[in-house]
Parts: C-alpha cells; sequence; structure tokens
C-alpha cells in the first residue's frame, strides 16, 4: 500500500517522541538522583542534572543492602523460574498440539482458566503447600480413612519454594500452542518416518524452530521472576542469606516517620536492581518482536 | 513375491469410512500410481501403507510382513511429501542425513552416504544451505534424497509435483522415472494427475470415492477403461459417453435423439443388452461427408497446435472430437460424425461397468 499522508506521519513521529520521553524520564530522574549527595537530593525542586556522587552512593547501598547475596539469589531464582516456565510451556504444548487423546481440549482450557488465578488470589493455599508440600496429599489420605502419617517437607527458605510455584505459566503455554499451529503437519510426519520419536522430534526439531518464540518468552518471564515481590516476602525470612533484590530494595526506602529520606541511596539501589531485567530485555529485543508475531515460516 | 499387498483395506473415522475394501498387489521394483480426484481416498491409502494412519480393517504386507501394527520407522518405507516437509532449520546435508542420525550410524559414514546421495541428485554444491535458500525443484530433491538415503524397501510419493510449476513437473518426472530406474525400488505414487499417472506408471491403480475402479498397465487403463468412470477421467479430453439404445437386430445403434451408428462389424455386437452407454475416445472420431455418419452441432473449437478440439452436441448429449485437419468451424454449424464401430466401448448404463467383449 502505498500512502502520501506527510502530515500524519509528522504527527505519528511527534507522538512516538512524546511517547519516548514520557517513558524516559522516570530513569532520568532515577539516575540524576541517585548522583547527588544527600543534602542536593532534597532541595526543592531537585536538580534534574546528575551530580557527582554517584559511585560513592552505589557502593554505600551495596553494602548496606547486601546487594551481592541479594542479586545473586534474584539471579539463581529467575533463571530458574525462566528456563522452568519455558520448559512447561513448550512440553505442554507439544502434548497438546500434537498428540490426540480424549481430554486434550479440556485440558487446554483447564490450563487457559488459570491465566484468571495469578499468584496473589491463590497466595494463601499455595503458602500452605510450601510451608508442607505432602500437606495435600496427608489430607487425602486422612479423608480416605488411611492412618498414615507423612514426613513433613517445607519449601521455605529455599530456593526450590522460590520458584516452583511461579513456574507453571498459562501465558507461556498459549503462545507455544500458537506456534506449534503453524509448524506444518507434514514437519512430524517426516520426522515419524525418519525414525524420529516424539521426544526427539520435540528437541532437535521443535525447541530449534522456536528460537525466537523461546526467546520472547524467556525476556518476559525473567523480568516477572525478577519482579516478583510479595511471593519472596511470604516464603523467605531468612532475609540474611535468602532475601532476593526486590525485599533489599523496599529497605533501602525510608519507613515510618523521623527517619530522613534518603532519595538517592534508594535510587542508587533501584538502579542496581533495575540493571539485570534491562540488560536481559535490550539482548532479546530482537527476537522478543518476531517471537510475539508468531506467522514466519 | 509381491512387495507390497494390501488386502480388504478399510479405513473410516468413526462412522464414516473413506476407503472401503482395497485390495492389490505391487511386485518388487513395480512402479505403482494410484490415481484419483482429491477425495478419493488415495492419500489415506498411501497414508496406511507408510503407518502415518491406522489401518481400520484388512492387512498390509511390505515385503513378506503384515505391518499393521508397526511403527512408521519399521516398515522399511520412505516417503515424499506435497509440501516437501524438510525441517527449515537444517542444512541440506543434516536434512538427508537426519534419518541415519536417529538410527545412530556414526558421522563419517553418515557424511560419506549424504555426499553420495547428494551427488546423484545434483545437489553436491548446496550441501550447505538451508531449504529456505533453494529453488522449488531442488527442495523436491532434498525431499527425494532424505528418502533414498535409507534405501528402503518401498518408496511413497505424496502428490510430490503438484507444488512446481508446470515446466519443473515434467522434468521432475522424468528424474522420478530415471531414479526408479536406476534403483528399482518399489514404488507407489499417489496423484490426481492423469498424465502424471501415464507417463510414470508400470501399473495404475484408478481409485473412485474410496473403492479402486481399475488396475491395469497405463495402455490398458485408457484403451480398455472397465467403467464409465475410468474413461472419462483418462485422457484429455476424457472418453466421450453417449447414452443409446440397441436397434433392430442388434446392429445398429439407436442415439438419444434418434440418429443410429451402424454396429456391423462389431465383434460383440449381438450380446449388448437393450440400453446402453457407448464410449468413444475424442481422436477415433473423424469427420465424414455430407450425409454420412452422425450429425453433430459444434459449440467451439480449441486450438491444440498439432490438432483441433471440437466441442459439439449430439442431440442433447455433448461430444468432443479431435481433429489434425478440421478447418475452420464457425460455432453453430452441423458436421458429420464418423463414429468407427471398432472402436466404441459399451458400458452398462446402470453400473457403469464395462460390458466385455
Amino acid at each position: 500500500m502505498i500512502e502520501r499522508t506527510p502530515i500524519l506521519n509528522a504527527v505519528t513521529q511527534v507522538v512516538l517522541l512524546v511517547m519516548l520521553f514520557v517513558i524516559l524520564v522516570p530513569f532520568w530522574m532515577v539516575f540524576a538522583a541517585a548522583s547527588h549527595d544527600f543534602v542536593t537530593v532534597n532541595r526543592v525542586p531537585m536538580p534534574l542534572w546528575p551530580g557527582g556522587h554517584l559511585y560513592e552512593n552505589l557502593s554505600e547501598v551495596w553494602i548496606k543492602g547486601n546487594f551481592g547475596t541479594a542479586l545473586t539469589n534474584s539471579l539463581i531464582s529467575s533463571v530458574l523460574v525462566t528456563v522452568g516456565k519455558v520448559f512447561l510451556a513448550s512440553i505442554t504444548a507439544f502434548s497438546i498440539v500434537f498428540f490426540r487423546y480424549r481430554a486434550r481440549m479440556l485440558v487446554f482450557w483447564a490450563i487457559f482458566i488459570t491465566l484468571m488465578l495469578p499468584l496473589e488470589v491463590r497466595i494463601v493455599p499455595t503458602y500452605a503447600v510450601a510451608a508442607n508440600v505432602l500437606s495435600p496429599l496427608q489430607q487425602m489420605l486422612n479423608l480416605l480413612g488411611f492412618q498414615l502419617v507423612l514426613p513433613e517437607w517445607n519449601l521455605l527458605n529455599t530456593y526450590a519454594g522460590l520458584v516452583l510455584p511461579l513456574v507453571a505459566t498459562a501465558t507461556g503455554t498459549f503462545l507455544y500452542r500458537q506456534f506449534y499451529l503453524t509448524i506444518p503437519k507434514d514437519l512430524a510426519e517426516a520426522a515419524k518416518m525418519d525414525g524420529a520419536g516424539p521426544l526427539r522430534f520435540y528437541w532437535q526439531i521443535l525447541m530449534p524452530l522456536s528460537r525466537s518464540n523461546m526467546a520472547a518468552l524467556a525476556a518476559i518471564m525473567f523480568v516477572y521472576a525478577w519482579n516478583q515481590y510479595l511471593w519472596p516476602l511470604l516464603v523467605i525470612t531468612d532475609q540474611a542469606n535468602y532475601a532476593t533484590a526486590t525485599m533489599q530494595l523496599q529497605k533501602m526506602v525510608p519507613e515510618g516517620f523521623g527517619e530522613p529520606p534518603v532519595w538517592n541511596t534508594a535510587m542508587a539501589a533501584t538502579l542496581i536492581v533495575l540493571v539485570p531485567p534491562a540488560i536481559v530485555s535490550i539482548l532479546l529485543q530482537r527476537l522478543i518482536v518476531r517471537g510475539l508475531i508468531t506467522t514466519e515460516k | 513375491m509381491s512387495a507390497i499387498s494390501l488386502r480388504n483395506v478399510k479405513k473410516a473415522y468413526g462412522k464414516n469410512e473413506v476407503v472401503h475394501g482395497v485390495d492389490f498387489e505391487a511386485a518388487a521394483g513395480e512402479f505403482v500410481v494410484i490415481l484419483g480426484p482429491s477425495g478419493c481416498g488415495k492419500s489415506t491409502l498411501l497414508r496406511m501403507v507408510a503407518g502415518l494412519e491406522s489401518v481400520t480393517a484388512g492387512d498390509i504386507e511390505i515385503g513378506g510382513r503384515v505391518v499393521n501394527a508397526l511403527e512408521p520407522r519399521e516398515r522399511g518405507c520412505a516417503m515424499v511429501f506435497q509440501n516437501y516437509a524438510l525441517y527449515p532449520h537444517m542444512s541440506v546435508a543434516d536434512n538427508i542425513g537426519y534419518s541415519l542420525k536417529v538410527a545412530g550410524v556414526p558421522r563419517s559414514t553418515r557424511e560419506t552416504r549424504v555426499k553420495a546421495v547428494a551427488e546423484s541428485l545434483g545437489l553436491g554444491e548446496f550441501l550447505r544451505r538451508k531449504p529456505g535458500q533453494l529453488s522449488g525443484g531442488q527442495r523436491q530433491r532434498v525431499a527425494m534424497g532424505r528418502a533414498m538415503i535409507r534405501e528402503p524397501l518401498v518408496f511413497l510419493y505424496d502428490e510430490p509435483l503438484s507444488n512446481l510449476d508446470a515446466k519443473l513437473r515434467v522434468a521432475m518426472r522424468v528424474e522420478i522415472r530415471r531414479l526408479h530406474q536406476k534403483l528399482g525400488t518399489t514404488t507407489l505414487f499417489v496423484t490426481h494427475d492423469q498424465v502424471e499417472a501415464m507417463t510414470l506408471a508400470d501399473r495404475i491403480v484408478v481409485m473412485n470415492k474410496g473403492v479402486i475402479e481399475q488396475v491395469g498397465t497405463p495402455a490398458d487403463v485408457y484403451h480398455r477403461p472397465q467403467s464409465t468412470y475410468v474413461a472419462s477421467f483418462i485422457g484429455a479430453p476424457g472418453m466421450n459417453i453417449l447414452p443409446a439404445r440397441l436397434g433392430a437386430g442388434s446392429s445398429l445403434l439407436l442415439l438419444d435423439d434418434g440418429q443410429t451408428v451402424d454396429l456391423a462389424g462389431h465383434p460383440g455386437g449381438s450380446d449388448l443388452p437393450n440400453e446402453v452407454h457407448v464410449g468413444i475416445r475424442a481422436e477415433s472420431i473423424s469427420l465424414a461427408n455430407h450425409g454420412r455418419g452422425v450429425r453433430a452441432k459444434v459449440h467451439f473449437t480449441e486450438e491444440l497446435g498439432s490438432s483441433r478440439l471440437l466441442h459439439a452436441e449430439v442431440g442433447s448429449t455433448p461430444i468432443i472430437v479431435s481433429s489434425k485437419d478440421a478447418g475452420i468451424i464457425e460455432p453453430g454449424a452441423e458436421v458429420n460424425l464418423e463414429l468407427p464401430p471398432d472402436s466404441l466401448h459399451f458400458f452398462n448404463p446402470d453400473s457403469g461397468r464395462r460390458i466385455a467383449h
């Protein structure tokens, strides 16, 4: 389609620039505030030009917030959540799309409905299970009249506890299902004729083909896992060893009366915490768009 | 020993039966083409042989072994798909060698064999390319290479040429034929294109609505069609079919508009039923002088270069005549057509089956 609308073009450019500005200003303010000392940052209005105390603030808050440990914890749990989500989503969708069994659509819709049940909605039962993994089984046994007492097994203060409740993903399963549906049926049959079993087909053919899809999902899910706040707060009580970056960040923000608002260090901490997801997004951004528009052949 | 044998093979999806009991055998090294219109069950039949569809009833034997319950990879078949179905992320070499990789053949053996197969198909210089960088014909050849490398008992082709343009289709047809001559592997080839079937096949299996109409050599199928369906499906144009009654003494054929054809000299003329469908090939009909033969009204002519096709009507029955020496005939003109008795075919008007003679 050829269009000649110079005025409309100019307007769209302006809208884009305005949006860019709106999006970037908060980041700039974080950066600017993180680079001033305590006195400057509390001046009204706060200077929007960066000062010279960035490194000083960063190193102070790094130690104060124990960010070495916290970032490692966040990184480990986010990577595990991401890998788990991609794996689970891809193999679940694989089952739904490439196999014919009776409950197929039922399973799909059951998964799809959980889109409406994010962790925050089911947080109490999830916590109960995390505190004692075998408790649902125990209750079922009791209900059936068995007198067996199962050992207690809790996931509090472990990476498993941080990760497992977040691993299932309806969004990812749906995304993968849509991608698999674009794959010609012949391809699966050709692999069958070549002697490849289902898992080999999944691993050697579907996975390489879904690379951009995978990147998109991974980027979104990494940011999602990194930003988790409520769940880590519940499941981690040993905050010295297992606190995540977002939990530590909260402690840098002044709370209660009487304490002075140390915005410069709080913003420095924010800067530290937002760097990893930003890096992931930037590295994968080329693949993200391609992966979300799954029309490529 | 026959390489493939199907015994009363049926396929049903729920209550809907699409293949109604197919019987036939292919000898070792034979090139068998399964021909039929879309939806006649020919692809389903092929996929049952391949093991991609389950068999509802009956037995399929490959190399003397009933394979109904075997996985595709255990059947010794290799298949070429209509859309090639190449693995888009793998190079040509990996595509061709994938079955060997799955089978655990060591890399060095694999590479030599891939190379040999690729050379024989003229793909030697494309081994490192991805399928997306190849032309249609090259992709087709990669798909064939992928089938060849397994040295299968049986080749299965599922309409492999229908995605190619007309010129390439002819070229690939020749290549498939040459390949078959070289390897001598038993081949089942499914197509809806009767020209492909005629040129490639040792034997043609004509299918219609889930049953076999006729099995025979191309010449057989063309010259002695066993039903009106086969008669009108094979040949371009298909055979003309005219409803008729037998006149006095069984030597006169009455067409539906009352015109007659003299059957004198036709061998089986005497034991025909009263009502028949008469078939005649367009090229068996010749133009006659005024006053002889059958009158027909011409609607239009098609110029084919080597000959002309006259689209005409006898009474209300359309008839096509192929003529090398017809001049320009105006639409609406009347012509006289000579229908030689010895090139007439007779069919039962109810069953459509050939009446033997």
